[in-house]
């Protein structure tokens, strides 16, 4: 299937570098490709949060691998995005205990409230819904992934609140231990 | 080892698996492969057309397994006792598989270039059926254009991995891959990239259906009009000995000589595969044989055939009265002969 | 109050860190194995337990261990099953979350048992905030020299990291999760061979869920012969329950295999009994791979007796009337609960997560999906519900790994305990047309209306 192609800045930092290494440092050292899935994470986290095909030849180029064996781990897994994509990323668990407690209502309002279908971007980039497969948080249904941790026991007002925070930059995308 | 297929008993080597055997044996009992492909490592297992009832596990186990087992993948054990197509289950797995692979296959076998030898088409005549069951849509995928050789048909691929591991175990840069998952798992090389090394001609040779072709050849002629035979040239890359599939004196394309279970013998380079169509190349040695009883060998030249004759061929330029008239067709006159044939509605 | 032993100081402040948790007389059972027992006594300690695997399967653990090759002398890797997604379960999460090292200590004590010295921690992708949560409990082990080279003098050697998945519940089964270790598509390996044999890098390898590993300690601590003195004789233990659905107390709670299901549901120190007191339709008990049931076969097994949260009276019955504990995802459904959609919800799961390797599955999930949708929106055709079990039984044992099972199993039984309902969808597609459509005319008021035309 013919992929559509964006352009993406790539920047391999030196924090990255050293995080990459770090992670390498986990596995065997003829088994550099076993750190594939947790580098793309860190790799991902610092482009924008998507991955464009220039990307992952560099991260093929630094575990040493073939490009292919990147693009097929990639659009296999769905935590990889293969496009630009908001910086907010609303990911509603639709699957049976989610749908029981009526995320799909919420998923309606969101969307609703945004002025977008699901997979869309807004216009200003901030914001994108997705609906996605269990999140395992059944019993704090319903529920969304937005960056490192959920937001449970969703309700329409909890949303709104939530999308004012993303707007005035008071939600941090990345969990940080205190440690 | 000793194993018992269908009844018949062989003695083989340990490591030999129950398809092995099979093939050993030979005869209605050899179970269909779509995925598995004895000359590349580790394919196998995943169509799941061998599916085979075990029912003594070995002399030491008798016990019997529960599941069907993958044939091209279950190792034999000595003592063991195997039901291929004398088991009910078995034939109704075959059955499921086939109709898994065809709900979604686009069934375009009268524009297809692999129609005649096509595993799926061969598979289908034994264990499909003439109707569907699948109301929904087809799954279908944008077209991609992998070089100037091979032509990718994804809508008709079922996914056996053997293109894959042919870029992987005979050259050392692959450039295509499985792409998504699930029921949008597609062959592509994610950049509509040529895929370009000397070997890559075999992934038309190991694909079991349509969706990898020769471009070369394509739409230049139903593969029952061509005689194949063997011929041979001295070639630095391979071995040189492939299968020439001629039509009067043109050489319309070139494949690996395949046996009665459609695997090449020995894999060949491109430059013997798509190079060289002058017959002058090549040293003809004589006219292949398909030993299998497959869709093409029900026509093949080397059996006498007898002549068809089709009853309605005569009148069925002219169609029936009713359509006749719908298209106003009246002022056309039919015979009185004819006329009576079209009342009887034998159209 | 049942017995606790993943949970008894779960609500001690601050035992999420290093300090507390061992002040709380953490990492005892590393000591006490590393010291004074053979990695084979401890082998011999968890079969002693007979605790069959938290992961959903019900596999004995430390039979599984006993299969590790020790002989070939190649290196042995303990991995942890962290990959929870089966919906409806979400108890490995609340136990990382909270007391991070004591699955920490299990993987030690397990990996000592096993003679491995790597060993890892699969963890989904979208347990982001906890992979970073165990990434940093790990650090701290590491200061406190419970990892590393020559733990505690004894010369044992151990390194534990953990790795992060992407997205994709296929990796949750054994050889799918060690093909994404390794930095692949996530597709199950053809078995044999079985990890045991070859697992990660073609090395030997025991893969194990979070609960089980967690209770490692605690029967090292205490002996197998102890742990199997919990719960009933042929379901030993105590068993991490996520309760979910139209409960009033949704959440994650540690039983002891063998109390009642009515009691779990009803009383209050577990889920409180039924939300808004809607009566209780149906339950999904072991995530939702397995067989649905209907209220008639909730609280009483088809011959009367009353039905336990153990592995047997779970599954008394078979499919035909019973279902299976798996791993512990309990799913409670009440009368505003239409089945055909939920079924549609599961089939989509499936379909979303099958990895496209072998045909039965990949084909099958996706034909499922299509004709249960087709039904639920009011465009099924009677003789539909005969092809989803047409379908379903033709995936069904068929496939590479157990996920064509486990799609094929909800359709079954939602059509064997509910066909009445996929018929008036069949036959009412009007009535059906909102999503909602059980919330204010329950299946209950309408059922004579199938059951009426059946006559």
């Amino acid at each position: 299937m013919e992929r559509k192609q964006y352009k993406q800045e790539i920047n391999i930092t030196p924090q990255l570098m050293e995080r990459i290494n770090e992670l390498l440092s986990h596995y065997p050292a003829d088994k550099k490709k076993s750190a594939l899935l947790p580098v793309l994470h860190d790799v991902q986290d610092a482009h924008d949060n998507w991955l464009s095909i220039e990307l992952m030849d560099k991260v093929a180029e630094i575990l040493e691998i073939k490009p292919i064996e990147v693009y097929e781990v990639v659009s296999f897994y769905t935590m990889y995005n293969q496009r630009p994509i908001g910086k907010y990323m609303f990911e509603f668990c639709q699957t049976s205990c989610c749908a029981t407690r009526g995320v799909e209502d919420l998923m309606d309002y969101t969307c609703n409230k945004l002025g977008v279908k699901l997979g869309e971007t807004t216009t200003d980039g901030l914001f994108e819904i997705r609906g996605v497969e269990c999140l395992g948080a059944c019993g704090y249904a319903p529920m969304m992934q937005l960056g490192d941790t959920y937001q449970e026991h969703l309700t329409k007002e909890k949303i709104d609140q939530i999308i004012e925070d993303c707007k005035d930059g008071k939600i941090n995308l990345h969990y940080q231990t205190n440690g | 080892m000793k194993v018992t297929i269908d009844g018949q008993s062989i003695e083989v080597e340990p490591g030999t698996t129950i398809l092995q055997a099979a093939r050993m044996i030979g005869g209605e009992s050899v179970p269909p492969a779509m995925c598995y492909y004895s000359k590349l490592k580790g394919s196998g297992g995943k169509c799941r057309a061998c599916l085979v009832e075990v029912a003594k596990g070995s002399e030491a186990d008798p016990r019997p397994m529960p599941k069907l087992m993958a044939s091209c993948v279950t190792g034999v054990m000595d003592g063991m006792e195997v039901n291929s197509i004398k088991s009910e289950r078995v034939t109704e797995a075959r059955k499921s598989v086939t109709e898994f692979l065809l709900i979604n296959h686009p069934l375009d076998c009268p524009v297809c270039d692999q129609a005649g030898e096509c595993d799926l088409q061969n598979l289908s005549f034994k264990h499909g059926k003439s109707q569907t069951r699948f109301i929904e849509e087809k799954r279908t995928f944008e077209p991609e254009d992998i070089g100037p050789n091979i032509q990718l048909h994804m809508n008709r691929c079922i996914l056996c991995y053997r293109c894959v591991m042919v870029a992987d175990q005979l050259t050392d840069n692959r450039v295509h891959g499985v792409m998504d998952r699930g029921d949008h798992s597609n062959i592509s090389t994610c950049l509509s990239k040529a895929i370009d090394n000397e070997f890559s001609g075999n992934m038309i040779d190991v694909c079991p259906v349509g969706a990898l072709t020769d471009k070369t050849f394509r739409f230049k002629q139903r593969v029952w009009f061509n005689k194949p035979y063997n011929a041979h040239r001295n070639c630095t890359k391979c071995c040189g000995k492939t299968t020439v599939w001629m039509f009067g004196n043109e050489i319309q394309r070139v494949t690996g000589r395949k046996d009665e279970f459609h695997e090449v013998e020995e894999f060949i380079c491109n430059e013997c595969r798509f190079d060289h169509k002058d017959p002058t190349h090549w040293t003809i040695e004589g006219p292949r044989k398909f030993e299998k009883d497959s869709v093409i060998n029900q026509n093949n030249y080397t059996q006498k055939l007898d002549t068809v004759v089709i009853e309605t061929e005569t009148g069925i330029l002219k169609g029936r009265e009713q359509d006749r008239k719908k298209i106003s067709m009246p002022s056309v006159p039919l015979k009185r002969e004819e006329k009576e044939i079209f009342n009887e509605g034998n159209v | 109050m049942g017995k606790q032993i993943l949970f008894d100081k779960i609500k001690v402040p601050g035992i999420k860190t290093y300090e507390v948790y061992r002040r709380e007389g953490g990492y005892a059972s590393v000591e006490k194995a590393l010291k004074t027992m053979t990695p084979d006594e401890v082998v011999t300690e968890v079969k002693n337990s007979q605790l069959k695997g938290r992961g959903g399967a019900g596999f004995p653990m430390g039979m599984k261990w006993s299969f590790i090759d020790k002989k070939s002398g190649n290196p042995r890797y303990l991995v942890c099953n962290a990959d929870e997604s089966e919906p409806g379960t979400f108890k490995d999460r609340f136990l990382m979350e909270y007391i991070p090292h004591l699955l920490i200590e299990g993987m030690i004590t397990g990996s000592y048992a096993l003679e491995a010295n790597r060993s890892y921690i699969y963890i989904r992708g979208e347990y982001m905030w906890i992979y970073k949560i165990l990434e940093n409990a790990i650090k701290e082990a590491y200061a406190a020299g419970w990892l590393g080279k020559n733990i505690l003098g004894t010369g044992y050697d151990l390194d534990l990291y953990v790795h992060v998945g992407a997205g994709a519940y296929i990796c949750g089964e054994e050889t799918a999760l060690i093909e994404s270790l390794e930095g692949k598509r996530g597709n199950p390996r053809i078995k044999p061979p079985f990890p045991a044999i070859s697992g990660l890098w073609a090395n030997p390898t025991v893969v194990n869920n979070v609960e089980s590993i967690s209770n490692v300690p605690w029967i090292v601590n205490n002996s197998g012969a102890e742990y199997a003195k919990i719960g009933t004789e042929k379901s030993t233990g105590t068993k991490l329950i996520s309760a979910s659905g139209h409960i009033k107390k949704p959440g994650v709670y540690e039983i002891e295999l063998g109390i009642t299901v009515y009691d779990f549901i009803n009383s209050d120190e577990y889920c409180g009994g039924m939300l808004d007191e809607h009566p209780i339709k149906a339950l999904v008990p072991g995530g939702s791979s397995v067989p649905i049931l209907p209220a008639h076969l909730i609280y009483k097994t088809a011959n009367g007796d009353d039905r336990l949260m153990s592995y047997e009276s779970m599954s008394d019955g078979g499919f035909a009337t019973g279902s299976m504990i798996g791993s512990g995802g309990f799913i409670v459904y009440n009368d505003t609960t239409c089945i055909v959609r939920n079924t549609w919800n599961f089939a989509r799961f499936y379909h979303h997560e099958s990895c496209g390797q072998c045909s039965p599955c990949r084909e099958g999930t996706g034909w499922l999906e299509k004709v249960l949708h087709r039904i639920e929106t009011g465009h099924g055709r009677e003789e539909d519900i005969d092809l989803l079990w047409d379908i379903q039984r033709k995936i069904e044992g068929n496939t590479i790994c157990p996920l064509g099972d486990a799609a094929a199993w909800p359709v079954a039984a939602a059509i064997r305990h509910f066909r009445d309902e996929f018929e008036y969808h069949v036959r009412f597609p009007e009535k059906i047309k909102n999503r909602d459509h059980y919330v204010a005319e329950p299946f209950e008021k309408v059922k004579h209306l199938v059951s009426g035309q059946l006559t």
